[in-house]
């Protein structure tokens, strides 16, 4: 029987809600990121549950389309910077960067403490523009329309602004936690791959971050001082809009999908017990993506009357920059050759990873491709393609990182065959969520459509169906992590039987992470020298 | 329609289609074989490799082959450029317009397309084109960003405020196709489908002189208001049964006394209706938005007799 440490970060230096919110230890800041984003996420989750329910139907059902508009930009919206951007870097990020490279803490843990409530200020001010009346406009805010329309922009915009901060001052925080605090033994090449992701993460947060804000800036001073910038009426031009967003938000995807790819690497080489296959090709490919992800935001503008010079260059590098995606996935397939694999519940969601993303990936060829994006763009094909990388790959990553660490971050183990179960569920659903709509895409029944043609019914049908069970599958899985903290049995430290770091420590970890200076006698994928024995029997 | 399409594309009624679809075959294919191998790789090393026993064992140290990495960034890396070059071409047919192409003006509006041709008609939601002859559009939008889709044929431009954008199709067969807005532009936006009708070339003059003399003098005037009611996209904004829409309903309106935005009341009378028509931003309802489209320039007077006869008959 394993026993449950006496002092760990939960109960120590003190307990109560004060010493939480006032809390430098990098562990509770990750905690208290995770909350607030699995709550957006729920929160973000039940929006779109309310619209697949609307979908089900052609025509108007039980709601008006203003109404409509505000969900999907709403959920949209909560989805994108209250939920993914800062899900894994800021939460799961957080609190493992400092142990997983053997450090005390970050770097800058009051700069840490501030980033939190800077995003929760900002989350709240993006929340609040609910209760102005919402905002219709899409998460893209495209001008004219945002800033023509009469609803709660300003205040969406600038809560996104805000956010923006948050996620500059954690990348800072984590570029020189890295650089700086490495624990002696621990070089570049010797660190987990998640912390690279993280790293590469890090990089593009403060390198397109600040274009973000001044767009959505130039936004505010439009719509408050009539500045004409982006809309025609002022003498503005609404396309230089576009380029600035996606300048951003192009980058910006691989913010989400770079730290996901980081923990597939952990998940797929501790549940096949086998080092990683093409370190340094999986290491450099994330820097490699980063660099060049900022050099192909034209790719989301062929129809936009943008020249056909630039969108040849665009549509070149985007096929450059997908390689090295690609050249992930066979690594990690490569990886689990000759090893030892066992499907726990994050094995089966690196697994639905794999296949997720691949879809994402290889559909992404079709809209890298002028000739065929001319069809499919802003289509429900657009639809489909952003979920099965953002959920598919980030999500369904996030969800195999958390009932990774979990027992080590709370020191108590979930119900792991009903985790398996929702794992499968959870594929399941997805599939059928997301599948029809390539098809409807494909059809082409445009994006952010209330109502829709007839001939779009049977897929859109099939589709709300496949929500209900994600939606439920997803609610459940969530409710399993949750019981576990007070009701699960203690895990000892290394109830998988893995070699990273972080299994060195108790779980739930010491307040100063190790409670004595860990010795690096082995690198964290040496799966073929060391042996590692589970503290739980599973 | 002959061409009713496949499993995965509409049909093609183009003559650009085929060379898109030639494309969407091609990345299909090979994503389809590379997506097998990852799938049949899982399956087949998850169950191969699989863990028999609770016992840790230690795993072969693999972390490099050369000829494989090489194999798997070189064939991916051709693939895809081999895609490249071929959007790219295909992307210049759809763009460059043929020089004998019949020039259309599309104007994009919340939310409804008006067309002009270059004889002096203008047509509203339905766009109508002689087979076999391509038709360039040049296209504005009048306040936010529309987009122009027609699925059957493969083609989609941005139409946006403040300047011209540009893009031609050649329909291959007669038929009604859907004409979508794809960039999103407020309430009416999933409302914003139009129709383009493709007729055999015969039927083409035939249409074009009828349209010369007005069609539709002989018809009663409210069958034409209710005519116009349809075609002219009133019904996105206006509904027919009292309830409330981007503007007031219809019913019921004629003889009520409105208030308005200025504080002042007015009696809906014909000259009222009138004026709603063609300078509409003079008088705004209260609670109502300002955004009802001026209709000047395309309805004649006998269409504006038309619909006031029309509203006059939608009673409380
Ligand atoms: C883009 C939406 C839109 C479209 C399309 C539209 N209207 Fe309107 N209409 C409005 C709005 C909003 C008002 C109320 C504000 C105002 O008075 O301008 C209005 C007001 C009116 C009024 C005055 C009603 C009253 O109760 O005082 C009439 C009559 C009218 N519209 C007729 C029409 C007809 C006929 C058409 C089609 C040819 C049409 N509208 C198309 C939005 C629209
Ligand atoms: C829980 C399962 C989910 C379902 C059923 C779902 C469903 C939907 C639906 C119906 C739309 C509207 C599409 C339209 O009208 O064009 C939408 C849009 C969107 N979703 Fe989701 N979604 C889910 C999860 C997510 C997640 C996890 C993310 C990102 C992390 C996400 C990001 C977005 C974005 C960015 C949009 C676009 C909003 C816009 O057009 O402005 N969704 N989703
Ligand atoms: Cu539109």
């Amino acid at each position: 029987m394993n026993t449950f440490p006496e002092t760990h970060y939960l109960n120590a230096p003190e307990k109560g809600i004060k010493s939480w919110l006032t809390t430098l230890d990098h562990k509770r800041i990750g905690v208290m990121y995770l909350w607030a984003v699995i709550f957006f996420f729920l929160f973000g989750g039940a929006l779109a549950m309310i619209m697949r329910s609307e979908l089900f139907f052609p025509g108007a059902d039980f709601m008006t389309a203003n109404f409509y508009n505000k969900l999907f930009t709403l959920h949209g919206a909560v989805m994108v910077f209250l939920f993914i951007i800062p899900a894994i870097p800021a939460g799961l990020g957080n609190f493992f960067l400092p142990i997983m490279i053997g450090a005390k803490d970050v770097a800058f843990p009051r700069l840490n403490l501030a980033s939190w409530y800077v995003y929760l200020a900002g989350a709240l001010i993006a929340v609040l523009s609910i209760l102005l009346g919402g905002f219709d406009t899409g998460w893209t805010f495209y001008t004219p329309y945002s800033t023509s329309t009469d609803s709660a922009v300003i205040s969406v915009v600038l809560g996104a602004f805000i956010m923006g901060f948050s996620s500059i001052l954690t990348g800072i925080n984590f570029i020189v936690t890295i650089h700086k605090l490495r624990a002696p033994g621990i070089h570049w090449f010797s660190m987990p791959l998640f912390i690279w992701g993280l790293y590469a993460t890090a990089i593009i947060q403060v390198a397109a971050t600040p274009v973000l804000a001044i767009t959505l800036v130039l936004l505010i001073l439009e719509r408050t001082l009539g500045i004409g910038i982006f809309d025609p009426a002022m003498g503005g031009d609404p396309v230089l809009y576009q380029h600035f967003f996606w300048f951003y938000s192009h980058p910006a995807v691989y913010v989400m999908i770079l730290p996901g790819m980081g923990i597939i690497s952990e998940l797929i080489t501790s549940f096949s017990r086998k080092k990683i296959f093409g370190y340094k090709a999986v290491a450099y490919s994330s820097l490699g993506i980063a660099f060049i992800s900022f050099l192909v935001w034209g790719h989301h503008m062929y129809t936009s009357t943008q020249s056909v010079l630039a969108s040849t260059i665009f549509s070149v590098l985007t096929f450059l920059v997908g390689i090295p995606s690609g050249i992930k996935i066979f690594n990690w397939l490569a990886t689990l050759y000759k090893g030892s694999i066992r499907f726990t519940s994050p094995m089966l969601y690196a697994f639905s990873f794999l296949i997720l993303f691949s879809i994402g990936g290889l559909t992404g060829i079709f809209l890298g491709s002028m000739g065929t994006d001319v069809h499919l763009h802003d289509t429900y094909f657009i639809v489909a393609h952003f979920h099965f990388t953002m959920m598919g790959g980030t999500v369904i990553a996030f969800l195999g990182g958390l009932h990774y660490w979990w027992p080590k971050m709370f020191g108590r183990m979930f119900n792991e065959k009903l985790a398996q179960i929702l794992a499968v569920l959870i594929f399941i659903g997805f599939i059928l969520t997301f599948v029809p709509q390539f098809i409807n895409g494909l059809h082409g029944m445009p994006r952010r459509y209330f109502m829709y043609v007839e001939q779009y019914t049977f897929n859109n049908q099939l589709s709300t169906i496949g929500a209900f069970i994600l939606g439920f599958s997803l609610f459940t899985a969530f409710a399993n992590l949750f019981v576990a903290i007070w009701k699960g049995k203690p895990v000892g430290d290394n109830p998988w039987g893995v070699l990273g770091l972080e299994w060195k420590t108790t779980s739930p970890p010491d307040p100063h992470n190790f409670s004595v200076t860990p010795e690096i006698t082995h690198g964290p994928y040496d799966y073929d020298k060391v042996l590692a024995k589970p503290t739980l029997d599973l | 329609m002959e061409n009713k399409g496949n499993f995965f594309l509409p049909g093609q009624g183009s003559t650009v289609a085929p060379d898109v679809d030639a494309l969407f075959l091609f990345i299909g294919l090979a994503s389809l074989i590379i997506f097998a191998i990852v799938v049949f790789g899982l399956i087949y090393f998850g169950f191969k490799y699989r863990a028999r026993s609770k016992e840790v064992v230690l795993t072969p140290d693999i972390s490099h082959n050369t000829t494989l990495e090489l194999i798997w960034t070189i064939i991916p890396t051709i693939l895809v450029l081999i895609v490249f070059v071929w959007g790219f071409k295909t992307f210049l047919t759809l763009n460059v317009v043929p020089k004998d192409a019949i020039e259309i003006k599309v104007t994009g509006k919340k939310w409804f397309w008006t067309f002009d041709y270059s004889d002096g008609y203008t047509s509203v939601n339905e766009i109508v084109v002689p087979v076999n002859t391509p038709i360039k559009l040049l296209m504005s939008s009048e306040d936010v960003i529309h987009s122009f889709y027609v699925p059957n044929f493969r083609v989609k431009m941005d139409v946006v405020p403040n300047r011209y954008s540009v893009t031609w199709f050649e329909a291959v067969e007669p038929g009604d196709y859907n004409l979508f807005c794809t960039e999103y532009c407020g309430t009416g936006h999933s409302e914003m489908i139009g129709n383009v009708k493709v007729l055999a070339k015969n039927d083409f003059a035939t249409w074009q002189s009828q349209v010369g003399n007005d069609a539709d003098s002989d018809m009663p005037l409210e069958e034409l208001g209710e005519k116009i009611y349809k075609e002219k996209a009133c019904f996105t904004c206006h509904t027919l049964d009292g309830s409330r829409l981007v503007g007031p309903s219809l019913k019921g309106t004629f003889g009520k006394t409105e208030k308005l935005t200025d504080g002042t009341e007015v009696l809906v009378d014909e000259n009222y209706i009138r004026r709603s028509l063609l300078d509409p931003g003079a008088q705004i309802v209260e609670s109502y938005p300002p955004v009802m489209p001026t209709y000047q320039g395309l309805l004649s007077d006998r269409d504006l007799d038309g619909i006031i006869a029309y509203i006059k008959t939608l009673k409380q």
